[in-house]
């Protein structure tokens, strides 16, 4: 529809969080009001402490007919996953 | 004549005219919950009504505990008259469209910020502690409906219309927003609140400028209709507003969930 106002992707970065998060999508005519009601629809709970807008169409996307020479080439790859190492004591989590 | 107001009678009176302000306009604003032009529209609007109404608790709380006579505010909302109320008329006009809500949620919003600014200085902590609580929610109203003002008055030919149209009905109530009386005089006295007068110039200098950019033309009148926030008169919708607003308590007196 021409009339419609473009779609925005938001992401959040929660209060404890450390990277932004995609928490949905929305409509606004720029992206200074997409921050405006990314903030009215996604933050009115104490969510977030910083917002990013991308305007939708601005989102390149892998094909989901690309799957198979995507993602099942790592599917054999087990030594790829750091976990054949023993982890000293010492070094607490990971 | 009437005797003159004491320092508290007029205290009262002023916390009246800051939560009727925001009772109404809340109630207004919260008229579009489920009904505005698009979803993002219709939450940020129900933000905005919830802010107004929470404000009200604070400032009609503080009223029932200065008046004295262990009112709460939802006694003071619920169960006044439309005589007893002391919001501005331009609160109280009906939503009308979407351009009209927004217009007059700019007019009052520019208005809100100023006075908030020097109530965050008043003499009575208690008043300086709402205004700086609430000054921050209104700092975005004012951000949002500005920069919805500029975006429909500067959009399509007919978004313009609207705008402009809402501009014109609204432009009459804007003067009663600097008026004084000697509840106003009262609260300059004691340092409480500033002269309503003494806003006017920030308040122009600001509106014309989101108005210019929203390629707004300010009606060139200064008539204002006057009456809200003495009560000597309200226009007849603030009545049906009451009606709705009012009518669980008049039904059920005392209910409560």
């Amino acid at each position: 529809m021409k009339n419609e106002w473009p779609l925005w992707e938001i992401f959040i970065r929660g209060q404890h969080g450390m990277s932004h998060r995609h928490v949905g999508s929305l409509h606004a005519p720029d992206a200074e009001m997409a921050i405006k009601n990314a903030r009215d629809v996604y933050t009115r709970r104490n969510e977030g402490v910083s917002i990013w807008v991308v305007e939708a169409n601005h989102i390149a996307a892998s094909s989901p007919s690309d799957k198979g020479p995507l993602y099942e080439p790592s599917e054999s790859k087990v030594y790829r996953h750091p976990t054949f190492f023993d982890i000293p004591d010492e070094v607490g989590a990971m | 004549m009437a005797a003159p107001l004491t320092d508290n009678e007029a205290l009262f009176q002023f916390l009246l005219r800051m939560g009727d302000n925001t009772l109404i306009l809340g109630h207004r604003v919260s008229e579009w919950c489920g009904h505005a032009p698009v979803l993002e529209e219709d939450i940020a609007l129900a933000n905005t009504a919830l802010d107004l109404i929470g404000q009200t608790q604070m400032w009609l709380g503080l009223a029932g505990e200065v008046q004295g006579e262990g009112k709460s505010a939802d006694d003071l909302a619920f169960l006044r008259d439309v005589w007893d109320f002391r919001n501005l008329l331009l609160v109280e006009v009906p939503n009308e469209d979407f351009g009209r809500t927004l217009m007059r949620q700019f007019l009052f919003d520019a208005w809100h910020s100023i006075q908030l600014g020097h109530l965050m200085k008043s003499s009575d902590d208690r008043i300086a502690a709402i205004a700086a609580k609430t000054s921050k929610e209104v700092t975005y109203h004012l951000e949002r409906s500005a920069d919805t003002v500029v975006g429909l008055g500067d959009g399509t030919a007919q978004s313009h219309d609207f705008m402009q149209t809402a501009l014109d009905y609204l432009w009459p109530y804007v003067g009663e927003m600097f008026t004084s009386d000697a509840v106003d005089a009262a609260m300059v006295k004691a340092g409480v609140a500033p002269d309503p007068a003494s806003l006017r110039a920030d308040y122009d200098v600001l509106i014309k400028r989101v108005l210019t950019e929203a390629t707004l033309t300010i009606p060139d009148s200064d008539f204002a209709h006057k009456g809200g926030r003495t009560g000597a008169m309200h226009t007849e919708h603030l009545g049906h507003l009451l009606t709705h607003m009012q009518w669980l308590q008049r039904a059920y007196p005392g209910a409560s969930w």
